[in-house]
């Protein structure tokens, strides 16, 4: 794309993360950021750059390497009345905060009786393709999405990376928020008006022929794999899931109504997968509109490896997609 | 010591050894179930520290915490309609006898997960920081939590930010039923909160009212902005970890021992000697404590049980008019 047709107002996922994380620090003077390198360093995916300059040390706080710490810290502080925001590097990390993710923030209203609920926002990248292997790649949403007491976000466009934080920042329990590390650098325009809530799936596609349900990393799959499928003359319905916790069902069964056809892309590893509990309220709740078996086309269970040609190979790629898809016959 | 406050320290002592005693009977007509912990023999750690603490400070406290919860001046109706896992219980009966809470005493638990406490411990005395709010946290946990993980990350992140946390390290010499010796290079526990710049004290844990002094003393400094300061109570629990414990793992000579220093006759004689405690006193203290406890187990027999079509309230906040 030359300059000259380059749109003004199109920003990257990164920079609209940003924005989002400035509107949450400049509308609530509860909130702050914390987290490893947020602030001198500019976070490691660069996405709170610059915001220590703006708001100083206080609310942008750079932590040590303790992540159960500093997690923990971040339920005490939502305790204590404040809004944090915490980040972590990436999910793969996230394991050795998992104590305080699982055991207090999504415990402690139930356990209280109602007393003590948790609004704490914790963004974290999630996901492969940048040959960082097997310790810095995988997609452990399901595991967060299985627990209750959480809400879990997966915002897979410009606009949602611009507009489910501040919605989870006033959300009175824990919402965690993946953010796929390969879409930092997407780059698109805001929309005029666009789904602010964090709870409903949206339809990224409209088609007749299959639904093809995917989130975060696998909605630009899916949406390639649409386009490769409409060139040969099936029309795919795509479906983002956005919220993986709740989890709206009512939107991806509507679509498998109107299109008998189900294809779930997932970066998860297949086994206990999110793309296994779609694939399970399909069959549960639908299973008489389906006119083939629900398909999965999932990453393969291995630890990511580090090789260009094999993380390739284990990703669900948009040719794997079309061939589920056509697999499906009709 | 003013007469007044020594009967003051016994009572709540009291309250809490025969407030136990009587969940051991509970317990074996199965009134009480699952996990429980008693802190017999510990009572003054609990009671000591908590008389130091201002009514707006908060406490997070462990799985051994109705001592805690009963000083810190949680109704012990609630506490025992908890531990019947009562709809009148101080959560609603969906903790039980490990997660007591209370939002107006600010009691934040009631946790669990040995050293998970800590953090959060951190994070409220953070939010006070950054609210500019001059109170303190204190933070209750036992000398397993030391070998944690979570302890070292967050007494590193309390003394990097100069936080208001008083860390108050119940040493009863055993994790469950691994001794001190067997589970820590270093014993004396000040000595891993000091080597994080945190100024620590070994205090007799048995001793009320040297607990008492030594929590004022450092709380006064922490809420006067001198950052984390951690107390090593130096105590022994009577009983077994729990009604599951056979207690094989420990000598009953040394049992015997540390009952010799129970607290509770250790304060009774002082408070006799120095003609505080009259005759008769202790017998009219005794059956005042007694009528509570009394009261407290009708109240939680009297409880109601949840509707089960509750089952999944409060795993989501409701919303709540006028939350922000």
């Amino acid at each position: 794309m030359s300059a000259a047709t380059t749109p003004t107002t199109a920003i990257t996922y990164r920079e609209a993360m940003r924005e989002a994380i400035r509107e949450a620090l400049v509308r609530d003077e509860r909130v702050f950021l914390m987290g490893e390198d947020v602030g001198r360093y500019g976070g490691c995916y660069a996405v709170s750059l610059g915001l220590l300059e703006e708001f100083g040390p206080e609310r942008i706080r750079d932590t040590p390497l303790s992540e159960s710490a500093f997690v923990g810290a971040g339920i005490g502080a939502a305790l204590g009345g404040m809004r944090p925001i915490v980040e972590i590097m990436t999910v793969n990390f996230s394991m050795l905060a998992l104590d305080q993710i699982v055991n207090n923030a999504a415990a402690l209203l139930y356990m209280s009786g109602g007393q003590f609920n948790v609004p704490l926002v914790i963004r974290m990248t999630t996901g492969a393709g940048r040959q960082v292997a097997a310790q810095h790649s995988h997609s452990l949403e399901a595991w967060y999405a299985h627990v209750p007491g959480l809400r879990v976000l997966s915002p897979a466009t410009i606009d949602d990376a611009r507009r489910m934080l501040w919605p989870s920042v006033c959300d009175p329990d824990p919402v965690i928020i993946f953010e796929h590390g390969q879409l930092y650098n997407a780059r698109g325009e805001l929309t005029e008006d666009p789904v602010t809530d964090i709870t409903s799936a949206a339809i990224r596609r409209r088609g007749e022929d299959v639904t093809i349900v995917a989130f975060g990393g696998t909605l630009g799959p899916a949406l390639e794999a649409s386009e490769q499928l409409a060139a040969q003359g099936i029309e795919a319905e795509v479906i983002d899931l956005r919220s993986l916790r709740p989890l709206d069902s009512e939107t991806f069964l509507a679509s498998v109504g109107r299109t008998h056809r189900a294809v779930v892309v997932d970066e998860g590893w297949r086994t206990g997968s999110v793309s296994a509990e779609v694939a399970a309220r399909i069959t549960e709740e639908a299973f008489y509109d389906l006119d083939a078996p629900v398909t999965r086309v999932c990453s393969a269970e291995v630890p990511m490896p580090y090789a260009k040609h094999l993380e390739e190979a284990a990703l669900p790629q948009p040719d794997k997609v079309v061939a589920a898809v056509r697999q499906l016959g009709g | 010591m003013s007469d007044e406050h020594g009967l003051h320290l016994l009572r709540q002592m009291l309250r809490i050894r025969r407030f136990e005693e009587r969940c051991v009977e509970l317990y074996s007509r199965s009134a009480i179930r699952g996990f429980l912990h008693l802190a017999i023999g510990e009572e003054a750690c609990a009671v000591g520290v908590t008389e130091a603490l201002a009514p707006d400070d908060a406490v997070v406290a462990t799985y051994r915490e109705h001592g805690h919860a009963l000083a810190r001046g949680i109704s012990m109706r609630e506490i025992m309609a908890e531990l019947e896992g009562k709809l009148e219980g101080s959560s609603k009966g969906r903790g039980g006898s490990m997660h007591i809470f209370d939002a107006v005493a600010r009691f934040y638990g009631g946790n669990a997960i040995v050293g998970g406490g800590i953090p959060l411990a951190v994070g409220l005395a953070l939010a006070d920081h950054l609210q500019g709010r001059r109170r303190i946290t204190a933070c209750f946990f036992g000398d397993g939590a030391v070998a944690e993980g979570e302890f070292h990350e967050s007494m590193n992140l309390a003394a990097l930010w100069h936080l208001p946390v008083l860390f108050c390290c119940e040493n009863n010499l055993y994790a469950m039923g691994t001794a001190l010796e067997r589970a820590q290079s270093e014993t004396d526990l000040s000595l891993k909160a000091a080597s994080y710049r945190v100024p620590s004290w070994n205090v007799d844990g048995m001793d009320v009212v040297a607990v008492e002094e030594a929590a004022r003393r450092a709380g006064e400094v922490v809420r006067d902005g001198g950052g984390p300061h951690f107390l090593e109570l130096r105590t022994y629990r009577f009983r077994a970890h729990s009604m599951y414990d056979p207690d094989r793992y420990r000598d009953k000579a040394e049992i015997e021992r540390w009952k010799e220093r129970d607290p509770i006759p250790a304060l009774t004689a002082d408070l006799g000697a120095a003609g505080i405690l009259a005759e008769g006193d202790l017998d009219r203290l005794e059956k005042e404590v007694e009528a509570e406890v009394d009261d407290a187990v009708a109240f939680a027999d009297a409880g109601t049980d949840e509707d089960v079509s509750d089952l999944e309230r409060y795993v989501m906040s409701e919303p709540r008019p006028g939350a922000t």
